[in-house]
């Protein structure tokens, strides 16, 4: 009964955790094994439920970082005060259950089969994880659609996927740390900038297509840069965050 | 979906009910708490900022508020008329009916029973509303007889605008729903009339210790 | 944007909640506004989660969209702020 994969049926599942991998000091990518598992397109997300022994229950939404076709994977960003993203990025280990429901999202989602246009990813803080199921996607369907990433996190300890990110094939990745860079740091510092949009905005003559992803202010100001730019507002898909965890 | 824990009753429409280990949550039950935590709720250390919308952002010097009857008499106080009247400091325990109870909060704050006693009137039932549109309502009687504030001050600071300032209704014995934030106004009437979240499902009475979460319960 | 703004959301983050509302995937579904009649997909309207319901609005004139009050395990939704609603 749960979790059968009837079409257009969204319904709780119970998941069990695989690997944990800890990404950085306060970012933990969970696996997770789901029985009956539909598929996934990128850019897509879960919602996840805890419920306490007492019956006490939380419910958060996390945007799936694996690429169709891998294993499920999120990854959560710790909230310092906060009540769920401690207990998944610390004391949630190999085996335990949680439930969720999804995948879920059909807006911000971008499926590589038939894409033509150019591709402009920005991410603030966490909201580099649906970007990084794209580009994984991208790059698993040996897709030719060219692709920018303009990534603003505080630190370079807090980049996300940090390695990862320098080695697709064709996507120039321009990074932006906004509290402390290291010595020699060739990369930009502080906020994104309308110059730093220019930098990696597609001519609109190409017909670009934007996703921007991360906490609500920090979305609409790249958001609304991007329109500045010239892109049609339909073309510059947004998912906005909570406001904290961002650069 | 809800942003805030709920305390789940048994099975949902799913059927399930499945604890993950080591989850409890950040909800505390201190010591101490025994007998002033309604039915449902837990205790939260922190103060949890709910909004329906956008923040209102009202100046001091446009600031107003009013009671008055439709048809009959109204009264308008300004932010320096409403300062200058008897103020207090007030300690209750609140109840949010997302579940959480904050206790011994401390607020500055005008009895309504003092500005109630400037308004002629013989209403039985009030709407409050405020900046931003919202709206809540209550009996007359449940604003009354030292139950209820007009709260500009928070733990001995003006009140934030994101908790409700520059004042809000402070009702501590109904759910926290009904001490509207960005209040400017209570309309007298002489029937209830739902506000806001009565509108969408929410009990029109609201009391913590019987539950009265929803319309019906 | 103030403090309490930027914990607005949008629609991406009921996508679930829309799907047990209406069975189907709504966030690319086109709203229209019955207030100002602005038209713009579920995703990128304005949401507020952390409230006593889930409530979406217009992100042109702020006006009331959709209001979600979940009822004894039932979803009770208030569409009147929306003047169409045109999926696909």
């Amino acid at each position: 009964m749960a979790g059968t994969a009837v079409r257009g049926r969204l319904t709780w599942q119970v998941a069990t955790v695989g690997e944990v991998i800890d990404e950085t000091p306060t970012v933990r990518t969970i696996e997770l094994d789901v029985p009956d598992w539909a598929g996934h397109r990128a850019g897509q997300h879960l919602d996840v439920r805890l419920t306490a022994e007492d019956g006490y229950v939380a419910e958060r939404s996390y945007s799936i970082a694996s690429a169709p076709g891998e294993q499920v994977a999120i990854t959560v960003q710790r909230i310092a005060d906060g009540e769920v993203s401690p207990y998944l990025t610390t004391e949630l280990r190999r085996g335990d259950q949680l439930e969720l429901r999804g995948p879920v999202g059909g807006y911000f989602v971008w499926d590589a089969g038939g894409a033509v246009s150019p591709l402009v990813l920005v991410a603030g803080g966490s909201g580099i994880v649906p970007l990084r199921s794209i580009l994984r996607h991208r790059q698993r369907s040996s897709s030719m659609v060219p692709a920018r990433l303009l990534y603003s996190a505080r630190s370079l300890p807090e980049v996300i996927y940090h390695d990862e990110l320098g080695g697709y094939g064709a996507v120039a990745v321009t990074c932006t740390l906004t509290r402390r860079q290291p010595p020699g740091w060739a990369g930009h510092a502080g906020r994104v900038t309308p110059a730093m949009l220019a930098e990696v905005a597609w001519p609109t003559r190409q017909d670009p297509l934007a996703f921007v992803c991360g906490p609500t202010s920090f979305t609409e100001y790249a958001a609304d840069g991007l329109v500045a730019l010239g892109y049609p507002p339909h073309r510059v898909k947004t998912e906005r965050f909570g406001g904290t965890g961002g650069p | 979906m809800p942003a805030f824990g709920r305390l789940s009753r048994g099975k949902d429409l799913d059927g399930m009910s499945h604890a993950s280990r080591g989850f409890h949550g950040r909800r505390r039950d201190p010591e101490g708490a025994e007998g002033r935590v309604p039915p449902g709720q837990y205790v939260t250390e922190d103060f949890p900022v709910l909004s329906a919308g956008p923040t209102p952002r009202t100046a001091l010097d446009q600031w107003t508020f009013t009671v008055g009857q439709p048809g009959g008499a109204a009264r308008s106080w300004t932010w320096q008329e409403m300062r200058a009247l008897p103020s207090e400091t007030v300690t209750a325990d609140i109840h949010c009916v997302t579940r959480w109870s904050k206790l011994d909060t401390q607020w500055q704050a005008v009895s309504l029973d003092t500005l109630l006693a400037q308004v002629e009137h013989d209403a039985a039932y009030v709407l409050a509303y405020c900046d931003g549109g919202y709206t809540t309502n209550l009996p007359l009687e449940d604003l009354t007889g030292g139950q209820a504030w007009l709260a500009f001050g928070y733990d001995g600071e003006p009140l934030d605008p994101e908790h409700g300032g520059p004042a809000r209704l402070l009702v501590p014995h109904l759910y926290f729903w009904k001490s509207a934030k960005w209040v400017r106004g209570l309309r007298l009437l002489d029937s209830g009339e739902p506000g806001f979240w009565e509108t969408y499902g929410y009990h029109m009475y609201g009391d913590p210790w019987r539950e009265q979460r929803y319309a019906g319960d | 944007m103030d403090a309490l703004d930027a914990r607005a959301l949008d629609g991406n983050a009921i996508a679930g909640l829309l799907h047990e509302v209406f069975g189907t995937e709504m966030t690319p579904a086109i709203g229209t506004c019955a207030s100002c009649g602005a038209t713009g997909p579920l995703a990128e309207c304005v949401v507020y989660l952390r409230a006593p319901g889930t409530v979406v609005r217009c992100r042109r004139c702020t006006g009331l969209l959709i209001v979600i009050v979940r009822v004894r395990e039932m979803n009770c939704v208030d569409l009147r702020g929306l003047a169409a609603l045109a999926t696909g």
